[in-house]
């Protein structure tokens, strides 16, 4: 309860500092709204249905390339941890594109696409796909023997051992690497959305967009409100389960 | 009467590591027979080669000469006849302690998973361990994870247990609770038990026989039959006295011109 109160503090604190420097008129309105333009906004777009509508666009565009981007990645790390052929050649040319921030996506997928539905999927897959199969590689490379060699004296082989040792095992790895994987999908779905006016969804991105060219202020703050806090719920409703199942089993709890 | 067929025969067995250094000779055609129902303890100093015939016995490994028969049948792998311990408990991290013991069970196709449950149950209460049934590994001590394992080891039921130094980490007090328990299940569930270790005390504690093994190349020396009423007790003056006439024929193997100097 008293750690409820200080964390409402906080934010009350912060909001009534932002509130008097928009009054004392220090800049100009155009350039920092008051929080409660910024409030009004959110309140008109979800009664008008366009936030709503938006924010669904774009989650669905997330769901969907960060699960093709599991789909592939997860299978491609495996194998790439087994095989020397695989990590000797996928192994590298994923290292490189790891590396490659994923908005540099954003130009080839509008030339393959076109101004397409696709195009923000694959901007998104690209930005999962690369870091979960690293992470996967990784952890999968990091197993102890030890637990190998005692699942085989016990009768595991090949497919079982794989399934019920070696990705368990890596899970430590595989989860940190799909939590970095979400926020490269995040941020380049963003930009995405940001530089490509796309005819088949209007996301939060084009909201972004059409604030800034229309000047208005309370709009770009409150989209980009929107976008943090989903940010949040994500890594709760998601990851947050998952890291505690691994603190709880692993003791890796802080105490 | 018929005669017996050995339950492990191992027949001049060698084995060689390349390492960066050069080859190692780690076994020299090491023979050996282990009859049903023995408990047999590997003692020697590190480097001897207890622990590769441990892997070799449990198919971890392959011989490169001569060969292994558990049961009359030649080992070519792993099997769940053979289960190891080894010196770290190896248990899972993301299974709780019922899970782990579950985790050879569930391997076993004739097993219902109601048998499973009763037979993992059993035998986590037979290490003393009923109460922590649930618990995540890194909450157990080092000694309670040793006794998972041994749960993990028992519970498929295999005709041989292979441990290579199961209790070297452990501290004095708990090795001697689990020396009690181990010869208790021994006792309970007769298996065959080859246990390795370089504590000529805990050997003669728990072996029937003792196999003495010399380093460079691994060789077996000597073998030693303890005959001591059990449940042996590790403080005890009797079993000293085997420690020691143990621990003499080490040192007499290990350094043959020492020996001259001290006689």
């Amino acid at each position: 309860m008293k750690r409820l109160l200080g964390v409402v503090i906080f934010f009350a604190c912060m909001i009534a500092i932002w509130e008097a420097l928009v009054r004392a008129g220090v800049w100009s309105p155009v350039l920092v709204p008051s929080p409660f333009s910024v409030v009004r906004y959110i309140g008109q777009a979800l009664a008008d249905g366009t936030l709503e509508r938006a924010t669904l666009v774009t989650i669905r565009r997330l769901l969907i390339g960060y699960g093709l981007g599991l789909l592939v990645g997860l299978p491609l790390g495996l194998l790439t941890a087994r095989f020397k052929v695989m990590s000797d050649t996928l192994g590298v040319i994923a290292l490189g594109f790891q590396t490659l921030p994923s908005v540099c996506w954003v130009p080839l997928a509008l030339l393959w696409f076109g101004q397409t539905e696709s195009a923000m999927l694959f901007v998104v897959t690209m930005g999962t796909l690369w870091s979960v199969l690293i992470a996967t590689d990784n952890g999968v490379r990091t197993v102890p023997p030890i637990y190998v060699r005692a699942a085989h004296t016990m009768g595991s082989r090949g497919l079982h051992t794989w399934c019920r040792v070696i990705v368990p095992a890596s899970l430590p790895f595989i989860i940190s690497g799909m939590k970095q994987g979400w926020a490269f999908a995040w941020r380049s779905l963003m930009a995405a959305e940001i530089y490509v006016t796309i005819l088949t969804g209007f996301g939060l991105g084009h909201l972004l967009h059409y604030g800034r060219e229309l000047q208005a202020m309370d709009q770009v703050a409150g989209i980009m409100l929107v976008i943090i806090v989903i940010g949040l719920l994500a890594d709760k409703i998601l990851f947050s389960p998952w890291e505690r199942f691994l603190h709880r089993r692993w003791g890796t709890e802080k105490a | 009467m018929a005669e017996e067929i050995p339950k492990l025969v191992v027949e001049s067995v060698t084995k060689r590591f390349r390492t960066r250094k050069g080859e190692i000779h780690a076994l020299d055609s090491v023979s050996l027979t282990v009859r049903e129902g023995e408990f047999i303890c590997l003692v020697g100093p590190s480097g001897c080669g207890k622990t590769t015939l441990l892997n070799l016995i449990a198919g971890l490994d392959l011989p490169d000469g001569g060969q292994i028969l558990a049961n009359g049948k030649s080992v070519t792998g792993p099997g769940s006849d053979r289960m190891v311990m080894f010196q770290e408990p190896a248990l899972f991290p993301w299974l709780d302690a019922f899970d782990n013991v579950m985790f050879g069970l569930k391997l076993k196709p004739h097993l219902s998973n109601k048998e499973r449950r009763e037979v993992a149950t059993y035998y986590l209460e037979l290490v003393g361990l009923d109460r922590f049934m649930y618990a995540s590994i890194h909450e157990l001590s080092g000694g309670m994870k040793q006794r998972v394992a041994l749960a993990r080891c028992l519970a498929p039921n295999p005709r041989v247990l292979l441990m290579d130094e199961p209790f070297a980490a452990l501290d004095a007090l708990t090795r001697e609770q689990l020396y009690g328990d181990l010869q208790r299940i021994w006792q309970q569930r007769k298996r065959t038990i080859v246990f390795v270790t370089h504590n000529v005390r805990e050997a003669a504690c728990l072996g029937d026989r003792v196999v003495l093994f010399s380093p460079n190349p691994g060789r077996v020396q000597e073998q030693f039959t303890v005959e001591l009423p059990r449940p042996r007790d590790i403080n005890s003056v009797d079993l000293a006295q085997h420690a020691t006439k143990i621990t003499r024929a080490l040192k007499r193997h290990l350094h043959p011109d020492l020996e001259e100097v001290a006689e």
